[in-house]
């Protein structure tokens, strides 16, 4: 099994490749159309503006098979942008559309809590978490951003809090999202990426 | 749950081997980056910062071949600076693999520098480094290694920083910094107060007692040190049982 990791050319590529090779997973990094198509498992690790992520999918062709692949029914794992992107729209950038493949849109947290959300944060599971399996829920996970999907009604998997309630792990069918960075979560981060990897095979 | 409050090591590098100073001059060599990045790491470190305190143009592929090592051991964020002058400056650090790029006296001379990084990464990834100096009654913002007064107040520069797109203060405090008498208690809370940002405390820890005050009275979101933790006078874990005894809240490793 090879994991195909979209380079959008401002994506944490690397770390993510490192933290896949220390797991022993196989990877290979690809803005190409056709690699996408015929990925087995699809990761999207997302940094920075939500504009340039959803402008990059757009102008190198990569919106149509990366929503065919996980229509596909593959495995897909986005992070961070890589989770708001799945969504409708993102107050980030209103003017740009997302892949569409989740209800709701990316709003700003509040701004009565220091912004960016940055750093290690604990995560309350809403229901069974398959990326959570085995993972303790004192754990903490390392997160940089300031929009999230805000959810007051338990739609995510797994939430957290900063300022207001927002979807931490997300998890429907052949699609698994988190709004932290398990490359950079050190164990506990490793662990989620080994169980995303074994439901993958 | 709340965020957890970060303990950041920070190596001061010359080339490729871990140098620190007390009060930014008398530097002495303090070990190897790659192998003190590894101990952090397993250590439960939160975070780890590399500052190319040399910031020489002919040494800097050296200090760019020191990040992707150092990046290499990490499952942890790393933030890499030093001499960060232009955009592409900015993009090599990142390409070889840090996740924040920190910049200081160029952003001071050129503050669109704080923008372009900020348009082109985020602001999750720039933090703006300030050297504060009690000058009467405020803190003046120090330049060129904490040598030279830019003649700008701290806490004006740091608001300023913030709306051109700085996502976190790394606030060093020039009085503190190598005296191991405890973090500048005063100058924190009044910048953590003044900015919606996360503001990492820097200079003059020692103790844990240190930390404590400046998680408690300091309102730092993490506080970062250096010769401290490289000696291995103070371990990270145990530095962390004495903070959550006392009710900060911090990330214990399992």
């Amino acid at each position: 099994m090879k994991v195909t990791i979209l380079d959008y050319g401002a994506g944490n590529v690397p770390s993510v490749e490192r933290a896949l090779q220390r797991l022993g997973a196989e990877s290979l990094r690809t803005s190409s159309p056709e690699c996408i198509s015929n990925a087995e498992v699809l990761l999207l690790p997302g940094v920075g503006h939500y504009a340039a992520l959803v402008r990059a999918l757009d102008e190198q062709n990569m919106r149509a098979p990366v929503i065919g692949a996980i229509q596909r029914g593959i495995p897909f794992l986005g992070i961070c942008l890589g989770l708001q992107v799945l969504y409708e729209s993102s107050e980030e950038a209103p003017q740009l559309r997302g892949l569409q493949l989740l209800s709701g849109t990316v709003c700003a947290l509040p701004s009565n809590v220091k912004l960016p959300h940055m750093g290690w944060n604990q995560v309350a599971a809403t229901r069974h978490s398959c990326l959570l399996d085995g993972i303790e829920s004192s754990a903490y996970f390392y997160f940089a951003h300031s929009y999230a999907v805000l959810d007051s009604n338990g739609v995510s998997a797994a939430t957290c809090w900063h300022g207001a309630p927002f979807a931490a792990v997300v998890e429907k069918q052949n699609i698994f999202a988190v709004q932290f960075h398990p490359e950079k979560s050190g164990d506990a981060g490793a662990r989620l990426l080994r169980n995303f990897l074994r439901i993958a095979s | 749950m709340s965020l957890a409050h970060r303990i950041i090591p920070c190596l001061d590098t010359d080339g490729d081997r871990v140098v620190k100073g007390v009060n930014f001059a008398g530097l002495r060599d303090a070990g190897d980056p790659v192998a003190l990045a590894a101990r952090y790491n397993a250590e439960g470190a939160d975070e780890l910062v590399v500052l190319d305190i040399a910031a020489s143009r002919d040494r800097r592929p050296t200090f760019l071949e020191t990040i992707r090592r150092v990046a290499a051991e990490l499952a942890i964020p790393l933030t890499a600076g030093g001499g960060i002058r232009t955009l592409e400056d900015g993009r090599a650090v990142v390409r070889a693999g840090a996740d924040k790029v920190t910049v200081n006296t160029a952003a001071v001379e050129r503050p669109a520098l704080i923008s372009e990084l900020s348009r082109e990464f985020g602001a999750q990834a720039v933090v703006l480094a300030i050297d504060a100096k009690r000058t009467g009654g405020h803190w003046d913002v120090m330049v060129r290694g904490g040598r030279e007064s830019a003649s700008l107040d701290a806490i004006e520069w740091a608001g300023m920083a913030v709306t051109r797109g700085a996502g976190e203060i790394l606030l060093t405090s020039v009085d503190r910094d190598g005296t191991q008498s405890g973090f500048d208690v005063a100058l924190t809370a009044a910048i953590s107060k003044a900015v919606t940002v996360p503001v990492i405390a820097s200079g003059g820890a020692k103790s844990p007692g240190h930390f404590v005050e400046i998680f408690q009275e300091g309102a730092a979101d993490a506080a970062l040190a250096a010769s401290i933790f490289h000696g291995g006078v103070q371990p990270i874990r145990t530095l962390k049982e004495f903070l959550a005894a006392r009710g900060v809240e911090v990330r214990l490793p399992c």
